[in-house]
């Protein structure tokens, strides 16, 4: 009966491939049109015209950019992202070994966003009107206008110089060290994107606790507290989600400011040296991992308005 | 004659907009009888369901206040109740059901939840029992094959399945009174007599008593035993059924029959009532319906006619009633 409604579990992937490929075109030719050549910036102050010429068919950039870009695709189907001009080692290695600490930065980074926004709301939206709401509508405008960076150092100013609650930067090695210094990065993004969510759920709570529906729950006796986790709640996280969704994927690029505030050794920053260092392979590499986690995110955002709301139907 | 079961007296319902007071449900007294069915009939704004609303002290805007002599219900005065002893009763002595089902119920909630939720709160059951009670209400209520419709959501539902599970999900609760605003407007019309049927049924196997609100006769002539007829705000007229179908003596509750399109089979215009009824921040000193009336007489622009007992059983606002025998 309603498992028809997951169909788009299976089918969604397949529509994903075409818009791999745009992306693919795309930050190809983008990093291949920076002015500067690669192959003189790896050898710097040593370059030889011949040397250079050396590096640049050790990679194939001598060929014509349509042939680099053939290349380039069928060793992706090989999944061979090509070499890194500045590690020497293969691409995809690399860039894997740099996920984790980004993937954790933006989990953490919304799992915090969800605990802040989600209680605050629901306190604005119960207290419409007065000092609370007037105290969170202050905070989610702090939020909004401040910009990340700069928060991001007062808060290590506060934390980390001042308090020493907080490592200054880097990452661990355990768990738990790691967890340490994931701390201050998450909360620097949580502050930002709760702003936005408060906003977006508080409008939603109030416009649902004036729903038909929830007279009907009063109507029956319902306690408000019993009213706002069964019926409010539920129907106000719906547009909440989709919201949450689209702020992940800016957020997924975002966290290369993070990244390189906080040293942290993610994807975002490999990203960074790769474009100085104009290391094609790591940039389009990176450029198509990233755009696949903006596809997933949205992907799942789907399958979970699908699983909140009965209603819905994703062709 | 017993004591009643509802006992409403000088019920007000009362908006604050800005530094004045507009009295929207003007002093209302009512009772409603164990097993009785009254219906609550009168003109879009005249004020029916605000009252129902003010009885169940669940009014939709926050400037809105329910003002009264008391309103008695199962040993309670309703106006003295704080909130928490009022929400103790919602439900369980005071169900309501709706106009528009689709809205009623939450969309993300299966019918079968929404149902045991009452039925959990108000009777202590487990999750189990209250799911064997809904499935069980929702036999009663005539949805074909409850065991499994009890795990629909709302949109699996026609609209008068819907009907049926809101009346569920009241039932739920066991109330002894059942208000029921409108509860066959959004319905077509086979549909709209089934439900009529199946509250009928309910109140000859629960015993319900139950207020109906309705502007359509024909939905309170099938049902109800007693009639109260509401004008800008105030009863105008209340009585038995036969007595007020068929001698109604406020010019207004004549109109209203005049109106009804099964009272007039041949004519070609239907009858209307001219003009239109007052506003409600700017009221006129004598009857309401004055303006309106074909009977009005000086004294009507005057003096505001209380409601009284005009014959045993029958209550009747009015200067100059229409004489026991139809239009004059």
């Amino acid at each position: 009966m309603s498992l028809a409604r997951y169909r788009f579990v299976l089918i969604r992937p397949l529509q994903l491939l075409p818009v791999l490929l745009g992306i693919s075109i795309i930050t190809f030719v983008l990093v291949r049109s920076i002015p500067g050549d690669p192959a003189r910036v790896l050898l710097g102050a040593r370059s030889t015209p011949d040397a250079i010429q050396k590096i640049r068919a050790q990679f194939g950039l001598d060929e014509p950019i349509w042939v680099q870009y053939l290349y380039f695709l069928k060793n992706l189907l090989n999944g061979d992202l090509g070499k890194s001009l500045l590690y020497k080692v293969d691409a995809l290695p690399l860039i894997a070994s740099r996920i984790e600490p980004t993937l954790m930065l933006v989990l953490g980074s919304v799992a915090l966003a969800l605990l802040i926004a989600v209680p605050l709301a629901i306190l604005a939206a119960r207290s419409k009107g007065g000092w609370a709401d007037n105290l969170i509508r202050l905070f989610t405008t702090a939020g909004l206008g401040l910009p990340a960076f700069w928060l991001g150092l007062m808060l290590i100013l506060l934390f980390s110089v001042h308090w020493g609650l907080f490592p200054v930067s880097g990452y661990g090695r355990t768990w738990a060290d790691k967890l340490h210094h994931l701390v201050l990065p998450c909360l620097t993004i949580a502050l930002a994107l709760s702003a936005v969510l408060v906003r977006n759920l508080r409008a939603s709570i109030l416009l649902e606790m004036q729903a038909d529906h929830v007279t009907a729950a009063r109507a029956r006796g319902l306690g408000e507290g019993a009213i706002l986790r069964r019926h409010v709640l539920p129907n106000s996280m719906v547009p909440t989600i989709n919201l949450l969704a689209v702020n992940i994927g800016w957020l997924i690029s975002g966290t290369v400011v993070i990244e390189s505030l906080f040293s942290l050794p993610g994807v975002g920053q490999l990203l960074v040296r790769g474009i100085f260092t104009r290391d094609y392979m790591v940039v389009q590499g990176v450029a198509m991992v990233l755009a696949c986690a903006t596809v997933a995110v949205n992907f799942l955002a789907d399958v979970a308005t699908t699983v909140l709301d009965p209603r819905v139907k994703i062709q | 004659m017993t004591t009643p079961l509802l006992q409403v007296r000088g019920l007000s319902v009362i908006a604050r907009t800005g530094q004045r007071d507009i009295t929207l449900v003007d002093r209302l007294s009512f009772d409603l009888g164990e097993g009785e069915i009254l219906g609550l009939v009168g003109e879009s704004g005249s004020g029916k369901t605000l009252a129902c609303r003010g009885l169940m002290r669940l009014l939709p805007a926050p400037n809105l206040r329910v003002e009264g002599q008391s309103v008695r219900l199962a040993g309670h005065d309703l106006l003295q109740l704080d909130e928490a002893g009022m929400r103790r009763l919602r439900g369980r002595e005071l169900g309501m059901i709706f106009q528009n089902p689709s809205s009623h119920l939450d969309p993300l909630m299966r019918i079968g939840e929404q149902i045991a939720e009452g039925i959990r709160l108000h009777q202590g059951a487990s999750r189990r029992e209250a799911r064997a009670e809904a499935i069980e209400v929702l036999r009663q209520v005539g949805i074909p094959d409850p065991q499994s419709r009890v795990d629909n959501y709302p949109h699996e539902f026609s609209g008068g399945m819907r009907q049926r599970a809101m009346i569920a999900v009241a039932l739920g609760c066991n109330p002894r009174v059942l208000i029921a605003d409108e509860p066959t407007t959004a319905l077509d019309v086979t549909v709209q007599a089934q439900i009529l049927r199946l509250l009928l049924e309910l109140r000859d196997r629960r015993g319900l008593s139950m207020i109906l609100i309705s502007h359509d006769l024909g939905v309170v002539a099938q049902t109800c035993d007693s009639i109260a007829v509401m004008y800008a705000g105030r009863l105008c007229e209340h009585g038995a059924k036969h007595e007020m179908l068929a001698r109604p003596r406020h010019p207004y509750s004549a109109g209203l029959l005049a109106c009804h399109p099964a009272a007039q089979p041949e004519a070609v215009r239907m009858t209307t009532i001219a003009g239109q009824p007052p506003l409600l921040d700017d009221l006129p000193a004598g009857c309401r319906f004055e303006s309106r009336c074909p009977q009005a007489m000086p004294l009507c622009r005057q003096q505001l006619p209380e409601l009284l007992e005009a014959s045993p059983g029958h209550r009747l606002a009015c200067h100059t009633p229409l004489l026991a025998g139809g239009l004059s």
